[in-house]
């Protein structure tokens, strides 16, 4: 016990000080990851397919939002007050457009040409990890292998407190972003036609299009869907973490961690299993070194898969509300 | 507007120039940080010469190259069906005496005397190095992965793990990490081999047992988070194995039997031979195993999981087989990387090698052992010649763009390979079958 007993109750004494500053912290990336997971969660619900490329919609928009960014901020002086508010704004329209249109195009491309033929499995698999490696491949040589790094002292400083945890001004354009396309989300999901026909065709896709609802149209629009929030949350991470080619792979795997966590299929299980995901990784902070974050939100992924794959809410395929 | 798209003519027009725009963009000059508008705007403005005639800029070369490539896809769609009748038909002769167990020896044993003395007919160093450290190792690479993707049907994106994990159990073994030495002795690399594929077989099982029960896409994700996890380890554990700089103290393989004695120094074709012994054993080993019960049990697993189990096959337990048994290649060249380059680190064992295997696999065809190894050997000659001799432009990361492209045309228009399995080809046929409706056809028809 001795030695265990020392290091355990130091580094509670230190979660004990970080606590608020950590779970802050947590909460943004939480909904981060859980923007991300919607786009793997809707794909799901439709093709019953994981979209191996989703972490390059995430890319793209992260690319588009800095390309904004840099257009309008330059190397001058970054923007303060209302202009810098009205700069995040465009930078996650303009971020969630791109998204948009690569998953369009990606659906285009990789997708329904295979399933036309109805082929199987493994074919859209490798289609799909095909697609991610040339989009990111094809980002790293235009855009350099370098990262970017977003002008960004005007998110950096502390708003307001929570229990003496500084809230960064880049957190609350998190919450507030996430919070607005989570509920909007919601709402076009559960109450109108359009998310009528997305639950659908996620209960079954045979008998919807026999009702009436056109089967491409509406995946084309969950990708659509899935990529404007993938799109968004690339551009609000690049903000704080720069952008680069690769960003999107961990960033991804650790939201399909969410969505698998929360129950894949199900829309606020993508939430939910965002939040705790972050929640829970930015507490482990204080117990492991910086280097294995990765590695313990991949335990987590690789536990929740064997113990419960169906996740904390359950797959409720088409009953995406 | 909405009427001409509809038109199927101009559709293709419209997609045959939108694919050339794409390669446009591909083959073009590169961005940098400094200026990332450069590659968009020089890949379509930058002049160029028009196949030696006239200098153009080369959105007009490509608008022209669009053109004929239109009107190929025309001529195809309409005459397609009956030119690829005439090539079969042509094809007969060839393709029966193929199916001839003599020729079919015949045909193994040139290629294998062209593979013995092809060090001495390519003599440039460069060439020498690349077969062994490019082609042989991939092809040892590809033909294990083609156990676990093509023979049981099963995606693993991690497959470069076992590899590092060969790579490192070498350096274990003879003595070269941090950490004391397997048998407290540094051991010649030799003693590394069995261990090595001990080692990663166990590895499989253990990474096997508890991941082989999910289902394929979720196996995927997991084996790729794996691959991730075991660099992030690799750099990070310095006292174990030498962090981010690896090792550099692996010792060249050596024979001290009684009058015997041989060692293997830099030169590469030593390594070449010792190599090709080993892709033949493997070779030999994986097609007695997939005509064996065990490969007949994959190929039921893969078809149809619950099927399969209804007749008494445990699919976990040879799921688990299919992949340790396709992690022992990758062990084995592993040790052979470690031992002729002498050095290991872990950027070598990236994300980016787990892909470009699994391109090999699939451009030669899934679970046809000859399919993969021509494969290997094609795209990575090609490769080589590239990096060796490249056209103006050409970068070597630019490789990994066409080859993510290269997946996804693979998948819309061959996804058999080059040299389909016939099994293979036939699932692939009666799936799409089922669904358009004519199975029977299929099933009853001749599956030429």
């Amino acid at each position: 016990m001795g030695a265990f007993g020392h290091y355990l109750a130091a580094h509670l004494d230190t979660l004990k000080s970080e606590f608020w500053a950590l779970f802050v912290g947590g909460v943004a990336n939480g909904l981060l990851y859980g923007m991300i997971a919607v786009g793997y969660t809707l794909v799901y619900g439709v093709l019953r397919l994981i979209n191996f490329a989703h972490s390059e919609i995430f890319m793209s928009g992260g690319f588009a939002g800095y390309f904004v960014l840099r257009y309008f901020v330059g190397s001058g002086a970054p923007p303060a007050g209302m202009s810098s508010v009205g700069l995040i704004i465009l930078g996650v329209l303009v971020g969630g457009l791109v998204g948009a249109i690569v998953a369009t195009v990606l659906e285009r491309v990789a997708y329904r040409p295979l399933r036309r033929r109805n082929a199987p499995k493994l074919a859209y698999l490798i289609s799909a990890i095909g697609a991610s490696y040339f989009l990111f491949n094809l980002a790293g040589k235009e855009f350099g292998h370098l990262a970017y790094s977003t002008p960004q002292p005007y998110i950096n400083h502390p708003v307001f407190h929570i229990f003496g945890a500084p809230v960064q001004m880049y957190f609350v354009i998190i919450f507030l972003v996430g919070l607005v396309m989570f509920a909007s989300l919601d709402r076009i999901i559960s109450k109108t036609r359009l998310g009528r026909g997305i639950r659908a065709v996620a209960q079954d896709a045979e008998t919807a299009s026999l009702m009436g609802v056109n089967i491409d149209r509406t995946i084309a629009i969950t990708f659509i869907v899935g990529g404007t929030l993938g799109g968004a949350a690339g551009f609000l991470f690049g903000l704080n973490f720069g952008v680069v080619y690769t960003m999107g792979f961990v960033p991804a795997l650790k939201a399909f961690t969410a969505a698998v966590l929360g129950g894949i299929g199900n829309l606020r299980g993508a939430m939910i299993g965002g939040l705790i995901l972050g929640i829970f990784e930015s507490l482990s902070l204080v117990f492991v070194q910086a280097a294995y974050i990765d590695v313990v939100a991949f335990g987590i992924l690789v536990t929740v898969l064997l113990v419960r794959p169906t996740g904390i809410l359950g797959e409720r395929l088409g009953r995406a509300a | 507007m909405r009427v001409w798209l509809t038109k199927a003519i101009v559709r293709r027009l419209l997609i045959t120039q939108s694919i050339v725009a794409v390669i446009e963009l591909m083959t073009g000059p590169a961005g940098s940080n400094s200026q990332p508008v450069y590659g968009f705007s020089h890949s379509f403005g930058e002049s160029s010469s028009f196949f030696g005639l006239f200098r153009t800029q080369r959105w007009v070369t490509f608008f022209f190259v669009g053109l004929i490539c239109w009107g190929v896809a025309s001529f195809w769609i309409s005459q397609g069906s009956r030119v690829r009748k005439s090539v079969h038909d042509a094809l007969a002769f060839p393709r029966a005496a193929t199916q001839k167990r003599p020729v079919r020896w015949g045909a193994m044993a040139v290629l294998l005397g062209f593979a013995i003395i092809l060090p001495h007919v390519e003599t440039a160093p460069f060439w020498q190095a690349a077969m062994v450290e490019q082609i042989a190792v991939y092809v040892l690479l590809a033909i294990g992965l083609n156990v676990v993707v093509g023979f049981a049907g099963l995606l693993d994106l991690g497959y470069v793990a076992f590899y590092a994990i060969g790579a490192y159990t070498t350096a274990w073994v003879t003595g070269a990490l941090p950490t004391p030495a397997l048998f407290h002795h540094a051991l010649n690399p030799f003693f590394a081999i069995p261990v090595a594929i001990a080692i990663v077989m166990i590895a499989g099982i253990i990474l096997g047992a508890p991941t082989l029960r999910l289902r394929g896409d979720y196996l995927a994700i997991v084996t790729l988070g794996f691959g991730e996890i075991i660099t992030i380890f690799a750099n990070n554990l310095y006292g174990i194995t030498g962090g981010s700089l690896g090792s550099n103290q692996i010792p060249h393989p050596s024979i001290h039997l009684g009058p015997i004695k041989y060692i293997w120094g830099l030169a590469p074709v030593p390594y070449y031979y010792l190599a090709l012994g080993f892709v033949v054993l493997f070779i030999i080993i994986f097609s007695l195993l997939e005509r064996s019960r065990v490969g007949r049990a994959w190929t039921a697993i893969r078809e149809d999981e619950v099927a399969a189990e209804s007749v008494g096959i445990n699919p976990l337990k040879y799921k688990v087989m299919a992949f340790a048994i396709g992690a022992a290649s990758a062990g084995f060249a592993g040790v052979l990387t470690a031992s002729q380059l002498i050095f290991i680190f872990p950027a070598s064992f990236t994300l980016q090698f787990s892909i470009n295997i699994l391109v090999l696999v699939i451009l030669g065809g899934m679970g046809s052992i000859a399919g993969v190894v021509f494969g290997a050997i094609l795209i990575q000659t090609v490769t080589e010649f590239l990096f060796h001799s490249p056209p103006s432009g050409y970068q070597p990361q630019d490789l990994y763009i066409y080859l993510g492209a290269l997946l996804v045309a693979m998948m819309i228009f061959r996804p058999s390979g080059l040299i389909p399995s016939k099994r293979r080809q036939r699932e692939i046929r009666l799936s799409e079958a089922e669904h358009e409706g004519h199975l029977d056809e299929v099933l009853t028809g001749d599956d030429t």
